[in-house]
């Protein structure tokens, strides 16, 4: 594919902490000491200001975009910001913090590389901090940021920060999922340690946050080491124009792990079936080699039958395959979660049906903790489940593969969407007959 | 960047056609909304890249105002013609004379009633999905909203109830009388559009780029001088050399004075920008809610 002149990577975070720590703040002022802001941009703060803020500029109203977000002064849903340096462009997802809205932290941060969880300095840490870190932990974020707010607040106190530093260090090796964890002392308001090193910290040897965010290593945050494919358009073209079309036989979708490569041998699962890859087919021209994640037509060289909802996947490190899962789920809907009841289970590209044959257990928020068979799970719990699926399903342990690995229930007749889920490795691996293929 | 990664670009045009076989996949009667305007140009592009070498499975939709500029309407018909795609246009007009919108007296504005009139394109021909070219860098109202956004029997989106969308498991399931808006360029800003433009060597309709243009100074703009947007007087007129930043319709479209005539220099015009793409658009700034009042009701 041709390049742009100057080709950056994309971070993704997101932004998480309690109510009033400064998240929209920070944001506000990334975006604005990074000179990502424009005028008209500032007039309309300016001009609400006027109007609601005492003539108070207020850096949350860029990301509080909503009218009731405004008037209550909260946020309530996860907005998208987007800003760019020379080095790096960045999707940040700011997610509210209230314990009701856990729901939205859950889907801000699914996708990010990196979260930033925000503690206000005088209160230290608080449940919310820990709920959190728990969730970015166990969402698979690679990159962790602790950014101590409001340090002006607290005179720089070294030791107030050296403070709220070890009592989240204490619970932090319970989580040990991150790649690296950076702890920032800062002021989101005034925009010390943001941008431009603190005068205010001469004690933090540390980078500003934007500079940490330039320059974290992110290449290696998706799963390259097992081919994971699966399928999510069948293409075929209809009454082709071009001649040579007339046999031609895609398998359209996006790599979700590892390699493809042209003339690999592959399994389609869950049939089991072995064939050879003939050509990864894009727009722009076959391909040698495509990794994750790349959308891609692979073109196979024996005419199977396969359909969306299918996984071609390499020969080795195979993933799981049955109908008897266990998961971790986090509950998003005010009617709590009890064993028995039926949902759409929708896992990569495909949709079956699924029921919660059991509940394990509770995490207790407090002491991350599990309480074992608990009754139901109410709105936000986060519990580990038993699910028997209506199909086979072809899947990774989620610490594995964060796409072969995740799904999301939903609630029939309503359709809302109301579990993420997680699910744990498998105990063994798929076992094909390989079958190659023969007519 | 080793040889296993993916640039900016790269990667959101990956997410983009990601979404639109989605689209393909899940809905019965999809169809994706093209005005020839810069984004749903883009959104062309990656459902080439979704879906060739089968041909796009969805009709381009377009709501015609009766206030587009004339160079954006030639070039929405010339683009769908080849890429050999059925071209369906309801007319904001039609809709005034057989009741389906009505203008408030003195209304001259077409946009409040481009809203009735897609609605009821969406009941002629059940579709269940709209794909739209919406970026959340646009607008704080969009900043919040899902790739797939949920409208209900109404149209209507309730922001405060949004599905949450989590990983890239998108919850495609509405019922009858139900449909979705996708927004595949979600996470694109208005540089990465011009960058995407440019790398994919796309056409684009030529008031983008600079030329000559009887302008009208009104409520601190340039608008372009025409049959429906005479100068009053004592107006000040001129003829300016300006282009067009955003497209809305021809009386409401802030002219920009600028002398970039490539896309190279669109791109270095908008690195050194100091006002957003949606600063010219009189229609967004009426008030600080607009744009949220106007998606709850069915708005694109």
């Amino acid at each position: 594919m041709p390049h742009t002149q100057h080709p950056v990577e994309i971070l993704r975070l997101n932004t998480c902490g309690s109510v009033d720590d400064g998240k929209s703040t920070l944001i506000g002022r990334l975006l604005y000491d990074s000179k990502n802001l424009m005028e008209d941009q500032l007039e309309a703060l300016e001009r609400s200001a006027d109007i609601t803020g005492g003539g108070q500029i207020n850096l949350a109203n860029l990301t509080d975009g909503l009218r009731a977000e405004r008037e209550q002064g909260i946020t309530i849903d996860v907005a998208y910001r987007f800003f760019a340096t020379p080095k790096r462009k960045f999707i940040v997802a700011d997610t509210p913090g209230h314990v009701q809205y856990t729901r939205n932290m859950v889907s801000g941060a699914s996708t990010a590389n990196l979260s930033i969880v925000l503690v206000d300095a005088r209160q230290g840490v608080t449940e919310q901090t820990r709920r959190h870190t728990y969730l970015a932990a166990l969402l698979g974020i690679p990159h962790l940021v602790i950014a101590i707010n409001k340090m002006d607040l607290v005179d720089w106190s070294e030791d107030r920060f050296q403070e709220i530093r070890d009592e989240i260090e204490d619970f932090i090796p319970k989580l040990d999922v991150f790649r690296d964890v950076k702890f920032i002392p800062l002021s989101a308001l005034n925009g010390d340690n943001v941008v431009t090193a603190s005068k205010n910290t001469p004690w933090y040897q540390g980078p500003a946050l934007l500079g940490h965010l330039e320059t974290v290593h992110i290449a290696s945050d998706w799963n390259l080491n097992a081919f994971r494919f699966p399928v999510q358009w069948v293409n075929r073209p209809n009454n082709p124009r071009d001649p040579k079309l007339h046999d031609f036989r895609g398998l359209s979708g996006q790599i979700a792990g590892g390699i493809a490569r042209q003339g690999q041998t592959v399994i389609v699962l869950p049939t089991g079936l072995k064939t050879t890859i003939k050509e990864i087919w894009t727009y722009d021209g076959s391909l040698a080699e495509a990794f994750c994640p790349q959308s891609a037509t692979l073109r196979l060289a024996d005419d199977i039958d396969v359909s969306r909802g299918d996984m071609i996947v390499g020969l080795e490190n195979l993933p799981g395959c049955g109908t008897d899962l266990q998961a971790r789920i986090c509950w998003m809907h005010q009617r709590p979660l009890s064993p028995g009841k039926k949902f759409f289970f929708k896992h990569t590209t495909q949709t079956a049906q699924a029921v919660v044959t059991g509940l394990e257990s509770r995490i207790n928020m407090a002491a991350f903790e599990p309480e074992a068979e608990p009754p139901a799970l109410a709105i936000n719990d986060i519990g580990v489940v038993r699910l028997k699926i209506s199909k086979p399903i072809v899947f990774d342990g989620y610490t594995t593969n964060r796409l072969t690995g995740s799904f999301v229930l939903i609630e029939q007749g309503t359709n809302a969407t109301v579990a993420a889920g997680m699910l744990s490795a498998p105990t063994e691996a798929v076992k094909p007959e390989y079958t190659d293929f023969a007519i | 960047m080793n040889s296993y990664h993916l640039d900016h670009l790269q990667y959101l045009e990956t997410e983009a056609i990601y979404i639109m076989r989605e689209v393909a996949a899940e809905f019965d009667r999809p169809a994706l909304l093209f005005s020839g305007g810069k984004d749903s140009i883009c959104l062309l592009r990656l459902a080439e890249k979704a879906f060739r070498p089968s041909d796009i499975p969805m009709p381009l939709l377009n709501i015609d105002t009766g206030h587009h500029f004339p160079e954006l309407n030639e070039f929405r018909d010339r683009r769908a013609k080849e890429l050999g795609a059925r071209l369906i246009v309801r007319k904001v007009e039609d809709a005034i004379a057989t009741g389906i919108a009505v203008p408030t007296p003195g209304e001259i504005s077409r946009n409040r009633l481009q809203i009735p009139t897609l609605l009821a394109a969406v009941e002629e021909f059940q579709f269940d999905c709209l794909i739209g070219g919406a970026r959340r860098d646009e607008e704080k109202a969009r900043a919040k909203e899902r790739f797939f956004s949920f409208r209900d029997n109404f149209g209507q989106w309730d922001p405060k109830n949004q599905r949450p969308e989590i990983w890239n498991l998108y919850n495609a399931r509405v019922n009858p009388g139900e449909h979705m808006r996708v927004f595949p360029l979600s996470n694109w800003t208005e540089m990465d559009v011009w960058e995407y433009i440019k790398r994919e060597r796309l056409q684009v309709p030529t008031i983008y780029f600079s030329h000559q243009r009887k302008c009208v100074r009104r409520n601190g703009q340039w608008l372009p001088v025409s049959d429906l947007l005479p100068p009053k007087d004592k107006e000040q007129v001129k003829d300016l050399v300006v282009r067009v930043r955003t497209i809305g319709d021809i009386i409401s479209t802030g002219l920009v004075e600028s002398p970039a005539d490539s896309v190279d220099d669109i791109i270095a015009e908008i690195a050194a920008a100091r006002v957003t793409e949606r600063g010219s658009r009189a229609d967004d700034k009426a008030s600080e809610a607009a744009m949220e009042d106007r998606k709850k009701a069915g708005y694109f």
